[in-house]
C-alpha cells in the first residue's frame, strides 16, 4: 500500500529530532495510517541516524503499533478482568465467527479489524465492545452487536 | 479567564479571587456525568436537554457535561448520573425529566426523591450524596473534585483551591518538604506501597546536577481504571504534586508517562501542562519563586511491562521498554542514568493535600501503617460498579457490601481479586480483612494500583488463574528465562486442568514453577506472577482438585465440563433461542419444549443470554 509521504514528513517535522520522540512519531503514524508503514520507519532511520533495525524492534515490541495495515473499522472486545468474568471470551468467539477472523486479524475486505483490549473503563457495561474507539456497546448480547456492526461500512 | 503569566504568589491570589467572583451565580451548577458508561446510557442527550431548557427559560446557569471517558461521578452502573451543587444527585436521568428538574431542583432547590437512588433492601429512595450508601461510606479526598470541575479548565481547579499548596511549598526548605511527606506516611499507590518520602530523600541525597521526577500513568492492570480517571478528571492535581516533588528533590524536568490507549487522559494532561505553563505555574521561575520545572507528556506504547520502573524509563528515552537488572536502583540511576523519582498518578495527587492540610490532618484518615485513602475501581460481579475512594483500613466486607451493594443478582460471594495480574484472590473467610498494603500482602495478594474485582459462585478460580497467566504470557518481554519459559509452562498446565486433562501432581508442579519465578525473574512482572496462581491454590485448592479428579468445574465456567440444557418446566417454546443459536442446534416446535443437540453445541451461551424465562441451564 502506498503511503502519503508528505504526511510522513509532516508528522516527523512536528517533533524534536531526538530519540525521545521516536515512540510518539510511530504512534502518530499508527493513528494516521492505521499501521506503521515501512516508508515511515526508513525515513525516521535516515533522518534520526538510528539504525532501522532498532525502529523495527520498537514496532514489534509495542502493542499499540502494528506493522500490518488494519481495517477501516476496529472492533475492540474488552477482555479486561471484569469483562472476562462476564463472558468476554464468548463475545470474541461470536464476533470472530461472524467476521471469519481471529483477534488481531483484519477481514479480507479491510472493513474490520478485531482486537482484544484491556479494561476500557466501562466495567459497568461489561462485557464491553468498542467500535472505532468511540461507540460503546454492552456485550451481554453479542447478537445485538452483530446487528450494529452492519452499520459500519 | 484571559491567561497571562503570573509573576508572584500575590498575583496568583489576585487571579484566584477574580475567578471566584466571576463564578457566582443564582443557581447551582448542573453536573452531567460524561463518563463512558453514562455517555453510553445517553448522558449527552440529557446535557443537551438541560442546555435547551435553560436557554428557553433564559436562566443564567452553568451546565457541565464533564466529558470524561470514565465514571467520573463514580456510580457508573446507575447512569446517567446528574448532580447539582454539592449535595443533590440523581440517577438514571432521562431528557424527559429535565423540565421538572429545572423547575423544582434548580430553581427552588427542591429534591425530587423519585430520581434518587433506590435502596434495593428497603425500597427507600435517597437523592443526596450523604443519603446514598455508595457515596456515604466513601471518603473522597481525591475524587471529590472530580465531579465538581471541568478538567480542561485550569480556572476551575484554581477556584477550588488548586495550586494553593505551591505558596507553602516554595517557602519551605526542600528537606522540610521531604520531612513532611515522610511524616505523613504517604506510600506509593502504584502497587508496592514504598514510602514516598524515603524515595524522595534518596534521590535528593545524591550529588548531581540533573534529577528527574516521573509520573507513572501506565495503568497496566487489565481490570482497572482509577489512574486514568484521575488524569482525565483532575489532571492539575497530578501536576501540582509533581511540582512539589520536583522542588523537594531538586528536579527541573519531569515526564508523565501515560497509556496511549487513554487518549482523553493524554489530552487532559497535555492541556493541563499548556495551561499551567501559560500562567507561569510551570516553566521558568514558577510564580516568581526562582524555581524552574517543566513537564513533558510521553505516551506509552501499550506494554504492561512498561509500568515497571526501569522499563518505563527506557521507554521514555525512546527505546524498547525492557526492564534491567533489579540491583540498579532507579532513584540513583534512572532516566538517562540520572537520579529519578517515579511515583504513581494517585501518589502525586495526594501530595498537595498533605502540603495544604498538614501531616496531622492527613494521618486522621487511614491506618498507622497506611495513612490516607485509596481509590479503587470496583467491578465484576457486584451491584454497584464504579470508581470509589475509601479510607485505608476499611474491610473488604464494607467495600463489597456497603459501597458495592453486595454481589450482583443476589448470588453468593466467592472472592475478591486485588492487584490485577500481580495480585491474588481473597476468599469469603477473609472478608473482614482490612484493606491496607500490609494486610493484603500477608493474605497473599497485594494492593496493586487499585483494581478490585468481585467474584461470585459462578466464577471458576482455576479459570481466573489461567486468565491472568495468559495475560502475563502475552506481556512478558522475554528477556529472562524464568518468565519467558516458566509462564507458558504454567499456562499449559492450567489450560490442561480446565480442559479436563489435568493430572495428579499438577498443582505441585505449578507451585514449583511459581517458586522459580519469584526468585529467578528479573523484574516485578515475573516475580509477582505467581500471586494469582498461589493465592487461588491456597484458598481454592478444592476447585483445582474438582477439575483434576472429578472432571468437574464447580463454577460451571470451563467449557469441557459443562453442558447446556433446556429446562422443560420453564421453557415456553418461544423459539427465541433456536433463532439466535449460531449453530442452529436447538430444535422444537412453537409452544413446545426446545432441545439442544449436544453434539453440535459450542457452548457459546447465546441461548442462555437470550432466554427470557431463564430456562437454559448450565450443568
Ligand atoms: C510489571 C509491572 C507493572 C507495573 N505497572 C504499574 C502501573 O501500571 N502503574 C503504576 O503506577 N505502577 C506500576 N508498577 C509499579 C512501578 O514499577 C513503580 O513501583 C511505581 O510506579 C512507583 O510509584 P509509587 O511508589 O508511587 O507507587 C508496575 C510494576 C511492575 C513490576
Ligand atoms: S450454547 Fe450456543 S451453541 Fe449451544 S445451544 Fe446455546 S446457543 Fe446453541
Ligand atoms: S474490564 Fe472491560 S471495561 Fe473494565
Amino acid at each position: 500500500m502506498a503511503v502519503d509521504t508528505k504526511k510522513v514528513d509532516e508528522i516527523i517535522a512536528g517533533y524534536e529530532k531526538s530519540e525521545e520522540s521516536l515512540l510518539a512519531i510511530l504512534q502518530d503514524f499508527q493513528r494516521e495510517f492505521n499501521y506503521v508503514p515501512e516508508e515511515g520507519m526508513e525515513k525516521l532511520s535516515e533522518l534520526f541516524g538510528v539504525p532501522a533495525s532498532k525502529i523495527y524492534a520498537m514496532g514489534t515490541f509495542y502493542k499499540a503499533l502494528s506493522l500490518e495495515p488494519t481495517g477501516r473499522h476496529t472492533c475492540k472486545v474488552c477482555t479486561g478482568t471484569a469483562c472476562h468474568l462476564k463472558g468476554a471470551s464468548n463475545v470474541v468467539d461470536v464476533i470472530g465467527r461472524q467476521l471469519k477472523i481471529r483477534p488481531g486479524e483484519t477481514t479480507k475486505d479491510m472493513r474490520f479489524t478485531l482486537q482484544t483490549v484491556n479494561c476500557v473503563g466501562a466495567c459497568a457495561l461489561a462485557p464491553v465492545v468498542v467500535v472505532d474507539d468511540k461507540d460503546y456497546y454492552e456485550g451481554a448480547s453479542p447478537q445485538n452487536i452483530l446487528k450494529n456492526l452492519k452499520n459500519y461500512k | 479567564m484571559e491567561s497571562r503569566k503570573l509573576n508572584s504568589v500575590d498575583e496568583f491570589n489576585e487571579y484566584r479571587a477574580k475567578i471566584l467572583n466571576s463564578h457566582k451565580g443564582d443557581y447551582p451548577v448542573i453536573y452531567v456525568c460524561g463518563g463512558t458508561p453514562c455517555l453510553a446510557k445517553g448522558s449527552r442527550a440529557v446535557a443537551e436537554a438541560f442546555r435547551k431548557e435553560i436557554e428557553a427559560q433564559g436562566l443564567e446557569c452553568r451546565v457541565e457535561l464533564s466529558l470524561k471517558i470514565t465514571g467520573c461521578q463514580g456510580f457508573c452502573s446507575k447512569g446517567p448520573v446528574v448532580s447539582f451543587g454539592d449535595d443533590i444527585v440523581y440517577m438514571e436521568v432521562k431528557p424527559k425529566h429535565v423540565p421538572e428538574i429545572i423547575e423544582k431542583t434548580v430553581k427552588r432547590g427542591e429534591i425530587i426523591e423519585a430520581l434518587g437512588y433506590k435502596d434495593p433492601a428497603t425500597g427507600k429512595k435517597a437523592a443526596t450524596f450523604d443519603g446514598i450508601p455508595f457515596y456515604s461510606h466513601q471518603k473522597q479526598l481525591i475524587l471529590g473534585d472530580l465531579r465538581k470541575l471541568d478538567p480542561f479548565e485550569i480556572d476551575d481547579y484554581i477556584a477550588r483551591g488548586g495550586y494553593a499548596s505551591l505558596d507553602r511549598a516554595f517557602s519551605m526548605d526542600p528537606d522540610a518538604i521531604i520531612d513532611t511527606i515522610e511524616a505523613s506516611g504517604l506510600r506509593g499507590r502504584g502497587g508496592g506501597g514504598f514510602p514516598a518520602g524515603r524515595k524522595w530523600r534518596s534521590c535528593r541525597n545524591i550529588e548531581t546536577e540533573t534529577r528527574y521526577v516521573l509520573c507513572n500513568g501506565d495503568e497496566g492492570d487489565p481490570g482497572a481504571f482509577m489512574d486514568r480517571s484521575i488524569m482525565e478528571g483532575n489532571p492539575h492535581a497530578v501536576i501540582e504534586g509533581m511540582i512539589i516533588g520536583a522542588r523537594a528533590v531538586g528536579a527541573h524536568k519531569g515526564y508523565a508517562y501515560i497509556r496511549d490507549e487513554y487518549p482523553l487522559a493524554v489530552e487532559a494532561m497535555k492541556k493541563a501542562v499548556v495551561d499551567a505553563t501559560a500562567l507561569g505555574i510551570l516553566g521558568k521561575n514558577i510564580l516568581g519563586s526562582g524555581f524552574d520545572f517543566e513537564v513533558k507528556i510521553t505516551r506509552g506504547g501499550g506494554a504492561f511491562v512498561c509500568g515497571e520502573s526501569s522499563a518505563l524509563m527506557r521507554s521514555v528515552e525512546g527505546k524498547v521498554g525492557e526492564p534491567r537488572a533489579k540491583y540498579i536502583r532507579s532513584v540513583e540511576k534512572g532516566l538517562y542514568e540520572q537520579p529519578t523519582v517515579l511515583n504513581n498518578v494517585e501518589t502525586w495527587a495526594n501530595v498537595p493535600l498533605i502540603i495544604n492540610n498538614g501531616v496531622q490532618w492527613y494521618r486522621q484518615t487511614g491506618t498507622d501503617g497506611s495513612p490516607g485513602t485509596k481509590v479503587f475501581s470496583l467491578a465484576g460481579k457486584v451491584e454497584n460498579t464504579g470508581l470509589v475512594e475509601v479510607p485505608m483500613g476499611i474491610t473488604i466486607r464494607e467495600l463489597v457490601e456497603d459501597i458495592g451493594g453486595g454481589v450482583l443478582g443476589g448470588k453468593r460471594f466467592k472472592a475478591v481479586q486485588t492487584g490485577g495480574p500481580s495480585g491474588g484472590c481473597i476468599p469469603q473467610s477473609k472478608m473482614d480483612l482490612p484493606i491496607d498494603f500490609d494486610s493484603l500482602t500477608d493474605a497473599g495478594s497485594m494492593m496493586g494500583s487499585g483494581g478490585i474485582i468481585v467474584m461470585d459462585e459462578e466464577t471458576c478460580m482455576v479459570d481466573v488463574a489461567k486468565y491472568f497467566i495468559s495475560f502475563l504470557v502475552e506481556e512478558s518481554c522475554g528477556k529472562c528465562a524464568p518468565c519467558r519459559d516458566g509462564l507458558p509452562r504454567m499456562l499449559r498446565i492450567l489450560t490442561d486442568i480446565t480442559e479436563g486433562k489435568g493430572k495428579e501432581g499438577d498443582i505441585e508442579v505449578l507451585e514449583e514453577l511459581c517458586d522459580v519465578l519469584s526468585y529467578g525473574a528479573l523484574c516485578g512482572l515475573g516475580t509477582s506472577a505467581p500471586n494469582p496462581v498461589l493465592s487461588t491454590i491456597r484458598y481454592f485448592r478444592d476447585e483445582y482438585e474438582a477439575h483434576i479428579r472429578d472432571k468437574r468445574c464447580p463454577g460451571h465456567v470451563c467449557k469441557s465440563f459443562i453442558t447446556y440444557r433446556i429446562d422443560a418446566d420453564a421453557c415456553t417454546g418461544c423459539t427465541l433461542c433456536a433463532k439466535q443459536c449460531p449453530q442452529k442446534c436447538i430444535s422444537g416446535e412453537k409452544k413446545q419444549t426446545h432441545v439442544i443437540d449436544q453434539d453440535k453445541c459450542i457452548k457459546c451461551n447465546v441461548c442462555r443470554e437470550v432466554c427470557k424465562f431463564d430456562a437454559v441451564r448450565v450443568e
